[in-house]
């Protein structure tokens, strides 16, 4: 379906990505946020505050980021689109309702502005450190989707589909931009209510008597009744049956987590977006994504006008990982270079996939500041030579 | 001759009984008043929504036959804030312990106050965490035994009327599981009132706390809080604080109006946005 034209600013701005990534939410349909102030991503909710009032929408500032985490998730129950917004030290704190989020499959979206860490760290400088964390960084076995805009016009973009996906998986979606990307200002254009692609939940089909919160369909999600309409769901954070019950067993166990693992894992060439430069002769092939996804096309250009055969692989969803492409690429080339601002995260999954196929070989940047393309370019050179 | 049923069945998931609650236990009296207060007012299940924490009280949220969320520790309040703001037609109930709402989740208890949102917190208040095997909680009275307190409880702990008082709340009261006739119409006025609301109910323990501190059986509890208890409503909430197997001052204390968390924001930004002002309750999810 189309999207309610309310919250969609359609023209051509001039925005950074934290205001960008707010026109996405609004655009999307999402009615009810929650927040906490945090550099680098305090604009997205600055912008939420102002806007969300003349489109139908709620706003509230919340006492910290473990409530904001939670809120969203009664409203997401309560049949809304939702989102908070935050950056490391945030992200931290929502943890614990990131993970509740997955076992309850609640669809709700988490924008985490990334600055350097860890801890406190560079509150105003970009880094790419909390990869990994997005994906586990709650405890137990569990999957969730990842994306990884770099530019304003994407955050906006990408933000939508983050709706999308979440409706579509029931799943906590982590929109992982940087410092970079969110104060970056470039040309956003939004296009037409009805140009826009959006997706909803899917509500229950059956009768209401046989309707069971867990029970999967072929897509290995469930249909999400809404609160008030008498199907008397029951839903927790307990290892639970498909009526939502908390049952003890490792059987019960078992057959849930691993579907909440599957239903992402097994469907990931639904959930994958790449793109790829130059990669058809290439025999190094530069993995990056994010604000790096840039910084390499300067890299990419520059070792072309050498002659070097060298190809870039930007993962736009970064998890699920894009096994299947790369694996295919890592009996192509002779390697993959990997600039990352952090010191070796998406490497290690590229490095496990590439297996010893081709070599993998980490640009490490600790955050703070972007990569020097020339940088990359010497450890290309250095590979083939 | 037809099963004899519990008039209360109704509201209640009976393919999950037996619940987890031990012989003397007051949770499941605070369920039943609950659900009298339900079928007293002629309550639709559809018109209300029960969010629970983490412990022996959160297990509320399983044993009713109403839409429930089992949160995680100390977040059923900023959970059931969203889903009313999200569906603000529907009566949002928190049913959780002192340590999931008050230690853990003081914060959020105090900022929801402080907003007015309009929730109804019923504070199951047994002194511990019985869940995990009986530790000091944030009102385990000076001097009682808990195992993470083997030589007596030496911190002072909150007055919790006076806690939800001072932070905002416009309906505050507390009743023993003894007062089975006030509890359930103080949960009857509370869901009919906008607003924060906050119930404390004094709850035994007798597996856990009550035989640590040698305070007798279930009924031994009946008969300290039939014996030592003293209704004054309105009391001052300052005066209302607990010692060990001491007087138990029950009540309603505070009862009063002012606007809600939406109503609040409403006003607010429709008097600043005139006509650009697009209410949330205006643009309709399920009403």
């Amino acid at each position: 379906m189309s999207a309610d034209p309310k919250g969609v600013l359609t023209g051509v701005h001039f925005l950074d990505g934290d205001h960008a990534c707010c026109e996405g939410a609004l655009a999307a349909g999402c009615r009810v946020v929650f927040g906490y102030p945090i550099t680098p991503s305090t604009e997205v909710v600055e912008r939420i505050a102002r806007r969300i009032p003349t489109v139908g929408g709620v706003f509230v500032q919340m006492e910290d980021e473990i409530a904001s985490s939670i809120a969203i998730q009664g409203a997401a129950w309560g049949g809304q689109k939702v989102m908070t917004v935050s950056s490391g030290p945030g992200i931290s704190l929502m943890m614990e309702h990131i993970g509740y989020a997955a076992m309850t499959e609640t669809p709700c979206v988490f924008i985490n502005v990334q600055r350097a860490g860890p801890s406190t760290g560079l509150p105003t400088l970009a880094a790419q450190g909390d990869m990994m964390q997005a994906r586990w960084g709650s405890h137990g076995d569990y999957e969730i989707i990842a994306i990884s805009p770099n530019s304003p016009q994407e955050c906006f973009e990408l933000t939508v589909h983050a709706f999308n996906l979440a409706e579509r998986f029931r799943v906590p979606v982590m929109f992982m931009m940087d410092e970079s990307v969110g104060h970056m200002t470039e040309r956003v254009v939004i296009p037409n209510p009805e140009q826009l692609k959006i997706e909803n939940r899917q509500p229950p089909t059956g009768p209401k008597e046989e309707f069971l919160a867990y029970r999967p369909k072929k897509n290995m999600v469930p249909e999400m009744a809404p609160v008030g309409a008498g199907y008397k769901i029951h839903v927790t954070g307990l290892t639970h049956d498909e009526r939502g019950y908390p049952v003890m067993t490792p059987e019960v166990q078992h057959g849930l987590v691993v579907r909440l693992v599957d239903k992402i894992r097994k469907q990931r060439d639904q959930i994958c977006i790449n793109e790829e430069e130059q990669i058809e002769d290439a025999e190094v092939v530069i993995v990056a994504y994010g604000i790096t996804s840039r910084v390499v096309l300067r890299t990419l250009q520059m070792a072309r006008d050498k002659g070097l055969k060298v190809g870039v692989f930007r993962p736009v969803v970064v998890w699920p990982f894009p096994e299947e492409r790369l694996r295919q690429l890592a009996k192509q080339v002779k390697a993959f270079v990997v600039p990352e601002l952090n010191l070796g995260q998406v490497v290690l999954e590229v490095e496990r996939i590439a297996a010893g196929d081709a070599k993998t070989i980490l640009v490490p940047h600790a955050g703070g500041g972007l990569h020097d393309p020339l940088q990359i370019l010497q450890v290309v050179e250095e590979v083939l030579r | 001759m037809s099963k004899a049923t519990n008039p209360v069945e109704s509201y209640l998931r009976m393919d999950r009984m037996p619940s987890i609650w031990c012989p003397g236990c007051g949770i499941g009296i605070v369920v039943n008043c609950f659900a009298r207060a339900l079928q007293q007012m002629g309550v639709d299940h559809d018109e209300l929504a029960v969010v629970s924490g983490i412990g022996c009280t959160g297990r509320i949220a399983g044993y009713v036959d109403i839409d429930s969320f089992h949160t995680t520790h100390g977040r059923p309040i900023p959970f059931a804030t969203g889903l009313k703001v999200a569906r603000p037609d529907l009566k949002v109930i928190v049913m959780s312990g002192e340590g999931d709402l008050v230690s853990i989740g003081g914060n959020h208890l105090i900022h929801a106050a402080r907003r007015n949102s309009d929730v109804k917190v019923i504070c199951v208040n047994n002194f511990t965490y019985a869940m995990t095997g009986g530790q000091a909680g944030p009102t385990a009275p000076r001097h009682s035994i808990a195992t993470t307190a083997p030589y007596g409880s030496f911190d002072k702990p909150f007055n919790l009327p006076f806690l939800a008082d001072s932070t905002g709340a416009v309906y505050v009261a507390r009743w023993t599981t003894y007062h089975v006739r006030q509890l359930t119409r103080s949960m009857a006025e509370a869901m009919s009132k906008p607003g924060f609301c906050f119930i404390e109910v004094i709850s035994p323990c007798p597996t856990i706390f009550s035989r640590r501190n040698r305070l007798g059986d279930g009924l031994d509890a009946m008969r300290y809080y039939k014996n030592s208890s003293k209704v004054v409503n309105g009391a001052n909430t300052r005066m209302v604080g607990l010692d060990l197997n001491g007087p138990i001052i029950v009540g309603k204390f505070i009862d009063r109006d002012r606007p809600t968390l939406l109503e609040a924001m409403d006003e607010e930004i429709g008097s600043k946005l005139g006509k650009r002002y697009v209410p949330y309750a205006t643009t309709g999810v399920q009403r």
